[in-house]
């Protein structure tokens, strides 16, 4: 039955994507069926994988070094009340900037390669992973920090064995969040100025009237953002085993 | 509990307390002696400020009171007290045995010792085969009884409990209650509960707080040693005189 169900739903989307071509009689340089896209897929295949290497890496460089930045921001604010005061509002107002109105800003700063890429991922997933992780510290059952606070505990050894586990429900929220919007930004990047990446061959694409090869560049890129937000949600169910059942069942 | 190991079960001493909770005096001049090595089991209507009081022996810092509270013989409060609370507080990450030595890895006094002593508690307490499971694999009995053993660990000569056995259900409820009393025999226990036939059962003494602001409606010494047979004259003549001494204090 888990299988059946992608599998029935799959098939009914290209079912419905086929249909829509036919009655609407749309030439393929607008919208291409899904046959014409599964012969570009398989043409284009080496080159497709290319690109894709290259915004995989700066998708995981772009969540690796979110994480730890987010994770390291959380944790200064839970540990420092003055610094949280300066940081608070600063990471506020940081959400109200449009991120994607950077990404020309960061290709002028840090130029075509992979750098100005993996900056927007690591902007975008930044906010999610600090504010679930502070979030989740801040509310530690205040009973178990009483409790701690009898048994005659240090402030680093209730950080490290009860504040900190305490939070990992809340920050493995916002690890797969961030694991959703990182190919976003990765691509928007790619958009912006670059020479590699499947946003960039997708453009490429696209200028070249191979609106096949876009839509074949887009399907790689739903398959690994999916694959790779399965993993993640896999990999923290297991990791942190005390959060509640959650994720895509 | 083997009390050679700690020192001398103190008497907590409560003298002129002054607490104000919302504006409104909770309580005021409050004095109370509660004797060391014995169990004193405190009883109230919901709200009359038991568990407040609990916490301010435990030393919580958030509480803002004027008055003394001190052990005698006198000893430094932090170090001295173990607590227990109707949550049972397991961590849902660490296994039952870990919960247990939870006070030690907080200290980081891990010891081959404490994880025997662990071991033989948790036997002691039926729960053998169980240690390595997670708080979730339990039932509520047996994190109650997780939560008691992690108490008993501290060695600490003063054990504050608040209402430990009010979310379980009537049997497991007086199994933990003789267990508890077995374990904790020695200690100053100081037990907070609005269950009469729990303060009965358990209780050298009871002291019955009431009315506003709170104060002592009437303290009892039961005869014979808890646990204390609920159908045991002591228990049964005394419960409906407990019952209605704790209306009284509701309207009083």
């Amino acid at each position: 039955m888990n299988i059946l169900r992608p599998l029935i739903l799959t098939a009914g989307f290209l079912f419905l994507w086929q249909l829509l071509v036919t009655l609407t009689g749309a030439p393929p340089y607008i919208l291409p069926g899904p046959l014409p896209v599964g012969h570009a897929l398989v043409d284009k295949f080496p080159v497709l994988l290319s690109h894709l290497g290259t915004t995989l890496a700066e998708i995981l460089l772009g969540l690796a070094l979110g994480t730890v930045l987010g994770t390291s921001a959380a944790l200064v604010m839970i540990l420092s009340p003055l610094l949280k005061r300066w940081m608070l509002p600063v990471l506020v107002v940081s959400q109200a900037i449009p991120v994607f109105a950077l990404a020309p800003i960061l290709v002028l700063w840090l130029g075509y390669g992979m750098a100005s890429k993996v900056a927007m991922a690591v902007l975008i997933i930044f906010f999610p992973v600090a504010s679930s992780f502070y979030s989740g510290m801040q509310r530690t059952e205040p009973d178990l920090l009483e409790l701690a606070r009898i048994m005659g505990a240090g402030p680093l050894a209730v950080l490290r064995t009860i504040v900190i586990p305490s939070a990992l429900p809340a920050f493995a929220s916002g690890l797969r969040v961030a694991t959703a919007v990182a190919p976003i930004g990765a691509i928007v990047g790619e958009w912006v100025g670059s020479s590699a990446g499947l946003g960039f061959y997708m453009l490429h694409a696209n200028a070249r009237m191979q609106i096949d090869v876009m839509f074949a560049a887009l399907t790689v890129l739903a398959v690994t953002s999916l694959t790779l937000y399965f993993i993640v949600d896999r990999l923290l169910d297991r990791l942190v085993y005390w959060q509640p059942r959650q994720g895509i069942q | 509990m083997d009390l050679s190991t700690i020192q001398a079960a103190p008497d907590i001493v409560l003298e002129g307390i002054n607490l104000d909770f919302a504006g409104q005096p909770l309580l005021t001049d409050l004095t109370l002696r509660l004797p060391g090595g014995r169990t004193t089991c405190i009883l109230g209507p919901s709200g009359c400020g038991k568990s407040t009081l609990l916490k301010l022996m435990a030393g919580a810092p958030s509480l803002d009171f004027s008055g003394t509270i001190r052990f005698d013989p006198q000893v430094a409060s932090p170090g001295q007290v173990a607590w227990m609370s109707q949550n049972d507080l397991l961590l849902p990450w660490f296994t039952l045995l870990d919960n247990v030595l939870l006070g030690a890895r907080l200290r980081g006094s891990l010891s081959h010792e404490k994880h025997a002593k662990a071991l033989a508690l948790i036997s002691e307490a039926g729960l053998t085969g169980y240690e390595d499971k997670l708080p979730s694999a339990l039932s509520g009995g047996m994190r109650q009884r997780g939560a008691l053993l992690r108490t008993l660990m501290e060695e600490r000569p003063v054990i504050l409990m608040d209402e430990p056995f009010s979310a379980l259900d009537a049997l497991t409820r007086v199994r933990l209650q003789n267990l508890a009393a077995r374990l904790t025999a020695g200690a100053t226990v100081v037990l907070v509960t609005h269950d009469p036939m729990e303060a009965l059962r358990l209780g050298h003494r009871v002291i019955v707080l009431g009315g506003t602001p709170v104060r002592v409606l009437q303290t009892i010494e039961p005869s014979g040693l808890p646990p204390r047979e609920a159908g045991s004259p002591e228990v049964s003549n005394l419960y409906p005189e407990l019952l209605r001494e704790l209306m009284n204090g509701e309207v009083a």
